[in-house]
């Protein structure tokens, strides 16, 4: 599995990261987390607020910091 | 049985039961009072502290600064925290996903008031503005509605409005966003009419672009409310050591600083006081929350209404940080395009209230 998380490298972002990490490391997952930084990967994506979650290429939230409990719902 | 556990389990899930509705925000129906209460008690509690603990004599330049002081950073602060959780409950609702929908393929003047518009509550962050500026022209939204997007988002900015609501009363308030509007609005629809489109960077328009569909905020009254919970969490960290800067300004211009000295360089006598506040304002780059209290004292000790009004508008509607984000999509011609006639327009609005109040 291929975690994305949009951003370029606000709080909120780096925030994600460490939940997104935390929630796929919880549900004991196989996966990758890369960080999309540059403007055009990010809207090459269909994303336009950050920070942005995609999951295997499919957007799973924008413009907000799910909490950790939402985010393995979104991972699952 | 397997039926009755399943239940079970999901109920225990469910943030709104037992334990977890005082955690995703139950706590709020307790904290509202000892607001209510904290706030009425404030003043006394503040002349008690300067007068009495602290036994300074009211009346003294440092008494009255010290006084102002422990009055008004509780007071702005408790004020930024209620509004902030209720705009930003509000805001839940909206998304800049939502409002670039409703502009999509708006031509004309309506598209940039509409955009003037719904910039004042749409949630908005300057850390994504490059995408969504090409969010919104990629799907056919017109460039100067974008723009008057813009320039309404940071400058009219919703917890702004009830602060001024609060700290001014609504004629302020009702002026302050009206004028922004206004400004905003003009922008984009001169930007417009110049035909600028051309003066994109070639990047924007050739990136593959599908507008994705995911939520912009969790689904259900507890998801929301915890939300709104965090983003009033991060935003009062984020500005109250400005907020309480700002205040310690105003309280030393409150205690040292003469009515006379201020009204004679930003009252509405010097023509000058307007573009010089402007110029001062727009590389600055302040919350609207940090510069309210200063504003006030500058109206208290006689500055011009529209002088102060100018100056608010330049702090938060232009920044340095944000011009150099949008450099990356924007070709200087168009750049500076945006930015002088954004200045112009914030100098007018200054000018106009000078001549009328």
């Amino acid at each position: 599995m291929i975690i994305e998380v949009l951003g370029t490298g606000c709080t909120k972002c780096k925030l994600l990261a460490e939940r997104a990490e935390e929630a796929a490391r919880g549900l004991g997952l196989d996966y990758a987390l890369v960080k999309v930084t540059e403007y055009p990967d990010i809207v090459a994506r269909g994303v336009m607020t950050t920070p942005g979650l995609v999951v295997d290429g499919v957007v799973k939230a924008q413009g907000h910091v799910p909490t950790v409990a939402a985010l393995k719902e979104l991972l699952r | 049985m397997s039926g009755d556990a399943k239940t079970c389990a999901c109920s225990a899930e469910s943030p709104i039961s037992g334990a977890g509705f005082w955690k995703s925000g139950g706590w709020l129906l307790g904290a509202l009072p000892a607001w209510i209460l904290l706030y009425v008690a404030l003043k006394p509690l503040a002349d008690w502290l300067a007068f009495r603990a602290l036994g300074l004599r009211a009346g003294s330049r440092l008494g009255e600064a010290v006084a102002f002081l422990a009055y008004d950073g509780p007071k702005v602060l408790l004020l930024l925290g209620l509004v902030v959780l209720g705009v930003s409950f509000v805001q839940t609702y909206l998304s800049p996903e939502k409002t670039r929908d409703l502009l999509a393929r708006r031509t004309g003047v309506w598209g940039n008031l509409l955009a003037a518009l719904l910039g004042i509550a749409t949630p908005f962050c300057s850390c994504s503005a490059v995408p969504l500026f090409i969010g919104f022209v990629r799907v056919g939204v017109p460039l100067g509605a974008t723009f008057s997007f813009l320039v309404s988002a940071p400058m009219v900015n919703e917890v702004a409005l009830f602060l001024l609501l609060g700290l001014f009363g609504w004629r302020i308030a009702l002026l302050y966003t009206a004028t922004g509007v206004a400004v905003a609005f003009l922008s984009g629809w001169i930007l417009s009419k110049l035909r600028m489109e051309r003066h994109l960077e070639p990047w924007v328009l050739d990136m593959p672009f599908t507008a994705s569909v995911a939520p912009y905020a969790p689904m259900g009254f507890a998801g929301r409310l915890e939300l709104s919970i965090q983003a009033t969490k991060d935003i009062v960290r984020k500005v109250w050591l400005y907020v309480l800067a700002g205040i310690a300004v105003g309280a030393f211009l409150h205690g040292y600083v003469p009515a006379e000295l201020l009204a004679r360089f930003m009252g509405k006598s010097s023509w000058w006081s307007v573009p010089l506040a402007v110029v001062i304002g727009v590389p600055l780059y302040a919350s609207a929350a940090g510069i309210i209290p200063i504003v006030q004292v500058l109206l208290a000790k006689g500055a011009a209404l529209g002088t102060a009004l100018a100056f608010m508008m330049a702090v938060a509607g232009l920044s340095l940080p944000e011009t150099i984000i949008l450099r990356k999509v924007l070709r200087p011609v168009l750049l500076g395009a945006f930015l002088g006639i954004v200045t112009l327009g914030i100098v007018l609005v200054g000018y106009l209230f000078n001549v009328l109040m």
